[in-house]
């Protein structure tokens, strides 16, 4: 499992002070989204992970705003390790393959955001792909979607169900489990997290490979040690 | 002064900043005549064997790199960094690297996949725990089982076992550090394995 961090730079206080203070707790990677990213600020966000990577020394991700394979090239070349794009990958797919030939798979994160919305004709629920941070749908399938990143060219899924974000209820297991078993690639369960049994729910009944936590430890309602220590007393292999 | 080695492909910016972290005076360079200079020397890495060797080779950083592992001055080489000191890598084709180390560059899983390992995924990216030899001076203080970050789907097949400085467990042993004299190198990242890398990294700038 891999706990990994989820930093708003909105409101959740300076996030280079917050990313090393997680580095120090054990966190196992961390990720950064600008969710109100906007053309303008994205070298506010290549200045932000130039500053991470002055301090901190564990794998790092930086997302919010990324267009361009340009862009992947900048935030590298700060010092993160991977780059989550969203928006653009739905609005332009051939960005994901363009990144994963030039800088390889590993650095290539795909999030997506999946909000449930009808029934396929089984009856079984189905997840619509939303952008522009939640506030348009797609018309995509969840599932189709991952797959087609996959394929594409992305390493990792991070998947946030927008109904669970924010809600501290506790992951969206069917849709991260579903999305899982679609794809080869590592899925981060992400939106929901509300105590240490959630995310060992995640990497368990819900086959993520890693679970993000945001709130609950911004709050302080848990440390990361915490969330570890719940994993490990039940038979999740934790750093 | 800590020489960084500058040929073009690796993320630099991350080895500059974890040596600074530990104390160390690092300079990322591509110049001959400052890595010639330098205390200590390292050879980062990230992208693919053979066109880290074109790159090394297109910028005349060859002979600077030999040089200064035969010099004695500590030398230290990260992940493709370490793959190019062996004789031979087998990314697309045989390509032959520096030579400094007898044995292949070799891929996870080229003889099969082991039974019940069919979940392990190539590249093998994430922590996963180390044995170091005890006599491994760069390693000291390590002690077996903790844990280091790797992102690599090439591991290297010494011919001289005595060289192994560590091995990790992916689907079966692979070797994943090698030593000899002032020559080091790992195949994980140090300068994202958090506080252990930092130990790891303290070790080499402490080294005299």
């Amino acid at each position: 499992m891999k706990g990994v961090n989820f930093v708003d730079l909105r409101d959740a206080g300076d996030p280079v002070e917050l990313a090393a203070r997680y580095d120090a707790m054990g966190a196992d990677e961390l990720v950064f989204l600008d969710i109100t990213a906007s053309h303008e600020k994205r070298n506010v966000i290549i200045e932000m992970a130039a500053r991470v990577a002055e301090q901190v020394f564990i794998p790092f991700t930086v997302g919010g705003g990324i267009r361009t394979v340009e862009d992947f090239r900048n935030i590298l070349l700060a010092g993160a390790d991977k780059v989550a794009v969203n928006s653009a990958a739905v609005k332009n797919p051939d960005i994901i393959g363009e990144a994963a030939e030039r800088y390889g798979s590993q650095c290539v994160v795909v999030a997506i955001d999946p909000k449930r919305s009808g029934e396929y004709a089984d009856g079984s629920p189905r997840w619509e792909v939303y952008i522009n941070g939640g506030r348009t749908p797609t018309g995509r399938d969840a599932l189709e979607w991952a797959r087609e990143v996959e394929q594409r060219g992305a390493g990792e899924i991070l998947l946030t169900s927008m109904d669970r974000d924010g809600t501290q209820v506790g992951f969206d297991l069917e849709l991260t489990s579903k999305v899982a078993k679609s794809v080869s690639i590592p899925v981060i369960a992400s939106g929901g997290a509300g105590n240490p049994h959630h995310c060992f729910e995640a990497v368990t009944e819900g086959c993520a490979d890693a679970a993000l936590i945001a709130s609950i430890v911004h709050d302080g309602h848990y440390t990361i040690q915490q969330i570890k220590s719940y994993m490990a007393e039940h038979g999740v292999c934790v750093r | 002064m800590i020489a960084i080695v500058d040929y073009g492909m690796a993320n630099l910016r991350s080895v500059e900043k974890a040596l600074q972290f530990v104390g160390a005076n690092a300079r990322i360079t591509s110049d001959p005549a400052e890595i010639a200079a330098a205390d200590k020397v390292v050879l980062p890495g990230v992208g693919a064997f053979c066109a880290s060797m074109t790159n090394l080779h297109g910028r005349g950083l060859t002979d600077s790199v030999i040089q200064a592992i035969h010099s004695g001055r500590p030398f230290l080489g990260i992940c493709v960094g370490l793959q190019m000191l062996f004789a031979e890598g087998t990314e697309m084709g045989i390509t032959p690297g520096l030579g400094i180390f007898g044995g292949q560059v070799v891929r996870f899983f080229e003889k099969g996949v082991p039974a019940g390992c069919e979940d392990l995924k190539v590249p093998h990216i994430g922590w996963n725990s180390i044995t170091p030899a005890p006599s491994s001076r760069l390693l000291a203080g390590i002690e077996p089982g903790e844990r280091v970050y790797f992102v690599h789907s090439f591991y290297p097949a010494p011919e001289d076992p005595g060289i192994i400085a560590a091995t990790c467990d992916y689907g079966g042993e692979f070797c994943c550090a090698v030593e000899q004299g002032t020559v080091a190198a790992v195949q994980f990242h140090p300068e994202k394995s958090g506080a252990v890398g930092m130990r790891i990294l303290r070790n080499f700038v402490n080294w005299e």
